[in-house]
């Protein structure tokens, strides 16, 4: 992949795709290459770069929504909702140190197309749920659009809902509008410390089933819990955090009720507003598994009750390491290095219990050979194949990123 | 409104199809006696009315996928149907389909409060979820008017949304798996009791879809803690403009209700003389703005809430000082349709968004509109999110009357469209905004949308005629026609 094509508007974007659509030469689709080592390696002639599209268009905070070139950085959108007192509800990760690359590049579009969402996921939904139109040129090299700019429409079919976590294989956006909502303004973590992984997830089932109104629930076991940076609590044995944010007086009495709550599985303590934020910065960043690493990382979704028993058939047969968000229902698991990534036992633990396993980081040869995304049945694929056909017949979207031929 | 040509060759074989679908899901559970299809000629949009040629009730995932494969073989249309409420004529019969009612799939299959969700089959009401959760604290938060009749399988397919969705999000947040039998009768599981299934997000796209997609025959929700408390303020302003500011200053501070709802004077009179909520009745505009969550935090919000009204004008400010108080707040808006219906023989519900900074000038023209068509419009408004609502008052039996009406209804959505918003924000296309998709969607865009449905449906059996103005041919659809670019390769910028 030599040569870059990098459009500065939406014309020469559906030219760009024009161009490689006639000459059936497919393109790499890249934001802010923060992610480009998620999914399988993609055989193109080219790069698509979108970096020159990028800039928010408008921004109302009373009306609640932010329309932004897709390749904004993501760190420029916080910018601005912070100085109106709102945010991006779903946590943006920045995953770039996880997967080798420089913090700070993700783009707003970049993060859509891959609807990966942190903590605060159980509480206020994933980047899909604050989605709420785009524009788009298709591998038809067709230039559309869907949805709108408001918070609420259900006019046509919700192609926002398709493009999020499509990988860039369906469309390349120009042009994105999302919900962003009031930021809290206080934030605390009750800490519990020394708990078993089962004994973990049931105190943060008690907390989610509680009107805490709980927004982060995670569990970090002794190890993973060491690979913290030092102002998120390094060190400290295996934690079980359980956050609350809003406005202060609401998040004073709520962490007195959930202590109380809580007691039984033992003290807690009360992180403030500034320790609070790099704990959960570090969760929604996979901090215990980022940096140098040769370990091979994978995203488990699974019912939370069952992240426990998932995690533990995993590390019988070999050494896994992982730690538990969502209160259970994320399990992001570390693994030597295999050739294999070791994927037929990570997805039976997975699959025994109805989740599913994304390999998230593993050298390029073992995602060319393993399922980076959980196969689907037969059935699926073939509706799949026929989504991706619709959008882009000719293969030039990021050719077999999520699956062969997709 | 004009339905797709009926096909006479199908219609013509009305008796075998009718032989075909009993075969399958039993004598008992096919109904083609035309007194009996009457039951079925429409749903909640009851301007439009054509009994379907046959109804068939199964009652398992396998006999829906063979009804349907049946149909795929035949060539035979089918419109899904729930409890037939919707609102925009989506469940309207088609004159040579097969109507699929789903409501024997009537079971709540799995309360799981460990992952905090309940399985349950479509046709359940939404409020049944609910009822059955409530008990250990529970409750599924999407709440449509219509909870006690709607069946969870039509929330999905409308991907509806109620009072509280500024807060909670409307179904297709609230939902983590389906199974659905697709036209050539496969059966397909979609997510399941865990969070963002990887492979392309059907489910999403299948949320709202209206039933062309294909036929839901299972639903996992997710279900929500209560919240400890809640509590209303009674708001009285004198213009829409100081009610509009009032709703701006709101959302400014940071607070996002769990309800926040608006209604103008001629509502106001309305719901005032149905059901005696005690509303104010010099205001020209009405807000119910409710908090819940910890008490703690409501009764912090309740003030700040307060002193934000004041500060936007309001000349009635009450704060509910218990639930028999809240209730009663609530009432006059929840019965808002009824109330209506209790003034004027008929009415026609609109849906549009809009920005909400455009809400007076919006008013101001539906007034303007409501002088030159001769006909009375009452406002209720879910305003912290811009949905808005106007019901147009008209008589069918008037000559002209129903066509007024909707030309004044397609008048304001277009409206809604001008001033930045969309055409429905929570009860769909139907056939009712079918022919204004053109207002939002240009050529190409509905073009994508309908190759989308080609993925699914390509022979377009699953509810035609609905949502989209013209089906094109998938055939033609899946063309590639490459225009080249204007910008010459060599000159777009490279690294
Ligand atoms: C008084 C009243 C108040 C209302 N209030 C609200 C409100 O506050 N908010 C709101 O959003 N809506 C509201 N509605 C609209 C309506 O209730 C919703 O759209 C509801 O979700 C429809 O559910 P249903 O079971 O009646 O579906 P139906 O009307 O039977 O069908 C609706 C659509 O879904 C499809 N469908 C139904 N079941 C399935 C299935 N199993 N698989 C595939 N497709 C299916 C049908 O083909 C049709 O296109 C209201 C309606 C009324 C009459």
């Amino acid at each position: 992949m030599s040569e870059a094509l990098r459009p500065t508007d939406l014309a020469e974007l559906r030219d760009a795709v024009a161009w490689a659509a006639e000459g059936r030469a497919p393109l790499a689709v890249l934001g802010g290459a923060s992610k480009r080592g998620l999914g399988r390696p993609v055989q193109a002639a080219r790069v698509l770069d979108l970096s020159a599209l990028a800039g928010i268009v408008d921004y109302d905070p009373g009306e609640l929504v932010l329309t932004a070139k897709a390749a904004t950085p993501i760190a420029e959108v916080e910018a601005a909702l912070h100085a109106a007192r709102q945010h991006l509800a779903f946590e943006p990760p920045d995953l770039g140190p996880l997967l080798g690359a420089a913090p700070g590049r993700a783009t707003l579009g970049g993060l859509l197309a891959t609807n990966i969402g942190g903590p605060r996921r159980i509480q206020a939904g994933a980047p899909r749920d604050h989605f709420l139109g785009f524009q788009a040129v298709s591998g038809r090299a067709e230039v559309f659009k869907s949805g709108g700019r408001v918070v609420k429409n259900v006019t046509g079919f919700d192609l926002s809902k398709l493009m999020a976590g499509s990988h860039g294989t369906l469309a390349a956006m120009a042009e994105v509008t999302v919900r962003v909502l009031p930021a809290p303004e206080a934030v605390r973590t009750l800490l519990l410390r020394g708990l078993s992984d089962e004994a973990a997830v049931r105190a943060l089932a008690a907390a989610l089933q509680s009107p805490g109104d709980v927004s982060g629930a995670a569990h970090l076991p002794e190890t993973a819990a060491a690979g913290l940076p030092a102002e998120a609590l390094a060190g400290a044995g295996a934690l079980t955090a359980v956050r609350i944010e809003g406005p202060e007086p609401s998040v004073a009495a709520r962490g007195q009720s959930l202590a109380r709550l809580l007691a039984g599985f033992g003290p807690t303590d009360l992180l403030a507003d500034g320790p609070s934020r790099a704990l959960w910065r570090a969760v929604r960043d996979v901090a215990p598994f980022a940096g140098a690493g040769e370990r091979v990382v994978w995203r488990l979704s699974v019912p939370p009750s069952e992240g426990p028993t998932v995690v533990k058939r995993i590390a019988r047969p070999g050494p896994a390491e992982a730690f538990y968000d969502w209160g259970g229902g994320l399990v992001w698991l570390a693994l030597p290095p295999a050739a294999d990534a070791r994927h037929e036992d990570v997805r039976a633990a997975a699959g025994t219990v109805g989740g599913h396993a994304t390999l998230v980081r593993a050298p390029e040869s073992v995602r060319a050979s393993v399922p980076v995304f959980e196969p689907q049945s037969e059935a699926l694929a073939r509706l799949a194949r026929r989504v991706k056909e619709a959008f882009d017949p000719l293969g030039v979207l990021n050719p077999g990123r999520m699956y062969a031929g997709v | 409104m004009r339905m797709p040509e009926p096909d006479r060759a199908v219609i013509a074989r009305r008796a075998e199809i009718a032989a075909g679908l009993a075969a399958i899901v039993g004598p008992g559970n096919v109904i083609a006696d035309e007194d009996e299809l009457r039951a079925y000629e429409c749903d909640g949009l009851t301007a439009y009315r054509q009994p379907p040629m046959v109804v068939a009730l199964p009652g398992t995932t396998a006999e829906v996928g063979r009804v349907l494969a049946y149909c795929h073989a035949g060539r035979i249309k089918v419109v899904p149907r729930g409890a037939g409420t919707s609102l925009s004529g989506g469940a309207l019969p088609l004159a040579d389909a097969v109507t699929l009612g789903m409501g024997r799939f009537n079971r709540i299959l799995e309360v799981d409060l460990d992952n905090r969700c309940v399985v349950a089959q479509p046709g359940v009401t939404n409020l049944a979820i609910t009822d059955a959760v409530r008990h250990a604290g529970f409750y599924y938060a999407p709440d449509p008017s219509s909870q006690i009749a709607c069946t969870i399988g039509g929330n999905v397919a409308e991907n509806s949304g109620g009072v509280h969705c500024l807060k909670y999000g409307l179904t297709t947040n609230n939902l983590l798996g389906l199974e659905m039998a697709l036209i050539d009768g496969e059966v397909v599981r979609l997510g399941g009791r865990h969070l963002d299934p990887g492979g392309y997000d059907l489910m999403g796209v299948v949320t709202g879809s209206e039933g062309l997609l294909g036929v839901i025959t299972e639903v996992t929700v997710r279900i929500l803690r209560a919240p400890e408390t809640a509590r209303a303020l009674l708001l009285g302003f004198p213009s829409n403009e100081a009610a509009g500011d009032c709703v701006g200053a709101v959302i400014g501070a940071g607070i996002v209700p769990g309800g926040m709802e608006m209604m103008d004077r001629p509502a106001i009179h309305a719901a005032e003389a149905f059901c005696k909520a005690g509303y104010p009745m010099d205001a020209e505009a009405l807000l119910i703005v409710e908090l819940d969550g910890p008490a703690a935090e409501v009764d912090h919000l309740i003030a700040k809430v307060e002193a934000l009204a004041r500060g936007a004008g309001a000349t009635t400010v009450r704060v509910s000082q218990g639930e028999e108080e809240r209730l009663r707040f609530w009432a006059g808006r929840k019965a808002a349709f009824p109330a209506i219906g209790r003034i004027s023989p008929d009415y026609y519900c609109m849906d549009g968004t809009i920005p909400r900074k455009r809400l007076p000038e919006v008013l101001g023209r539906i007034a303007e509109m409501s002088a030159r068509y001769g006909l009375r419009v009452a406002n209720v408004f879910h305003a912290g999110d811009g949905n808005l609502h106007p019901l147009i008052l008209y008589d069918a039996n008037k000559p002209g009357e129903l066509a007024a009406a909707e030309a004044f209804g397609a008048e304001i959505l277009r409206l809604c469209v001008e001033v930045g918003g969309v055409l429905t924000g929570e009860h769909g296309g139907g056939v009712e905004k079918r022919d204004l998709m053109g207002a939002m969607f240009n050529e190409a865009d509905l073009r994508q949308q309908e190759r989308l449905k080609c993925a699914f449906d390509p022979e377009s059996l699953l509810n035609p005629g609905k949502v989209y103005p013209e089906l094109h041919r998938c055939a033609e659809l899946g063309r590639v026609h490459v225009h080249r670019g204007e910008t010459r390769f060599a000159h777009l910028p490279r690294f």
